[in-house]
């Protein structure tokens, strides 16, 4: 059970005198444009595509791809690993009526990049104090090892010594969202909280283990 | 299109019909108390301030003076535990927010009633 779709953005609603922050997914309607099965791929899978390509920007290989499943060339595709082979055919619509019983969903997208970030920000480090004689590192990560450390073998630091680096633009996947609404004309999806990403951006809906 | 689609979302949970008034006035807002099983209607009277925000997001600030301690709250209009918001007293601005209230104190808190009537609305 997948669903590709587009961020379009929060917004609240009142339930019952209680204001709760929704987060609106435009999700589908998705096309099957591949099914991998055991005996062919090795693993079985179904492949679902989103969002038509303007023709004229077609990749030809990616045409004929979305040739044969019947669709038009997709701009956002995505598998999803199952134990069974998939009980769909090639060329299939997936649509919200898909996550019509669902109670909670997975999403995954991709963060808003925040390009090279301190400690502070990146791991919530705590930094140093403002004043009492701190001087010139405020958001310094402090020591890192020290020489011949356990931490540090012999002036070597440790793998994965958390540090200030690239932040963001990772896949990431927040899970048990409250699915609140369904709106199978507009094909929207509304979901309780926040989820990765930026409006517009590209997102996956799963289904919860929690359902 | 990106706001149609929100809109659409948010429309469930607008009021159909908002009270009338305007930044300046001084207003009685009667909220919904939930105690329990009980629910009261409490009232705060104050001058309203801002007006911020759209759609289920628009919200607006109440400031008003006890025991010589200035108090705002801020309610989101559309929140079904605002029951209604009453006009009792027009104010005379020239300004959409008026956080220069804050810096004033005893008389000078107290605006100037507006001479004409609501431009639109009840």
């Amino acid at each position: 059970m997948v669903l590709l779709g587009k961020k379009i953005g929060m917004t609240r609603i009142y339930d019952k005198g209680k204001s709760v922050p929704v987060t609106v997914i435009q999700a589908g309607p998705c096309s099957v444009t591949q099914i991998k099965t055991d005996e062919t791929d090795g693993y079985n899978a179904v492949q679902v595509g989103y969002d038509d390509v303007k023709p004229s920007r077609c990749k030809k290989p990616a045409e004929g791809h979305a040739k044969k499943a019947g669709t038009t060339s997709k701009a956002f595709i995505r598998e999803l690993r199952l134990d069974s082979p998939a009980d769909c055919q090639l060329g299939d619509t997936i649509t919200v009526d898909a996550f019509a019983d669902i109670k909670f969903v997975d999403v995954v997208g991709t963060s808003k990049g925040k390009g090279y970030a301190g400690v502070m920000k990146r791991h919530g480090f705590g930094g140093f104090p403002a004043s009492h004689g701190c001087e010139r590192k405020h958001r310094a990560p402090g020591s890192i090892s020290s020489f011949a450390s356990d931490a540090g073998h012999g002036g070597n630091l440790k793998k994965g010594k958390r540090m200030a680096g690239r932040m963001g633009g990772d896949k990431i996947t927040s899970r048990n969202h409250d699915l609140i609404g369904i709106d199978a004309e507009k094909s929207i999806l509304i979901v309780k909280g926040a989820v990765p990403g930026c409006s517009g951006g590209y997102v996956v809906i799963k289904k919860s283990k929690k359902n | 299109m990106k706001t149609a689609l929100l809109d659409s979302v948010e429309k469930k949970s607008l009021k159909s019909e908002l009270p009338y008034f305007e930044v300046g006035d001084i207003v009685d807002v009667h909220c919904r108390i939930v105690e329990g099983e009980r629910t009261r209607v409490q009232i705060f009277t104050g001058t309203v301030i801002a007006r911020s925000g759209r759609g289920t997001n628009e919200t607006f600030t109440v400031r008003r003076i006890v025991n010589d301690e200035g108090v705002e709250r801020k309610f989101p209009i559309h929140s079904p535990n605002v029951a209604d918001v009453k006009p009792i007293r027009s104010g005379r601005t020239r300004r959409a927010k008026l956080y220069f209230l804050r810096e004033r104190s005893g008389k000078s808190v107290k605006l100037a009633q507006r001479r004409t009537k609501h431009t639109s609305g009840k």
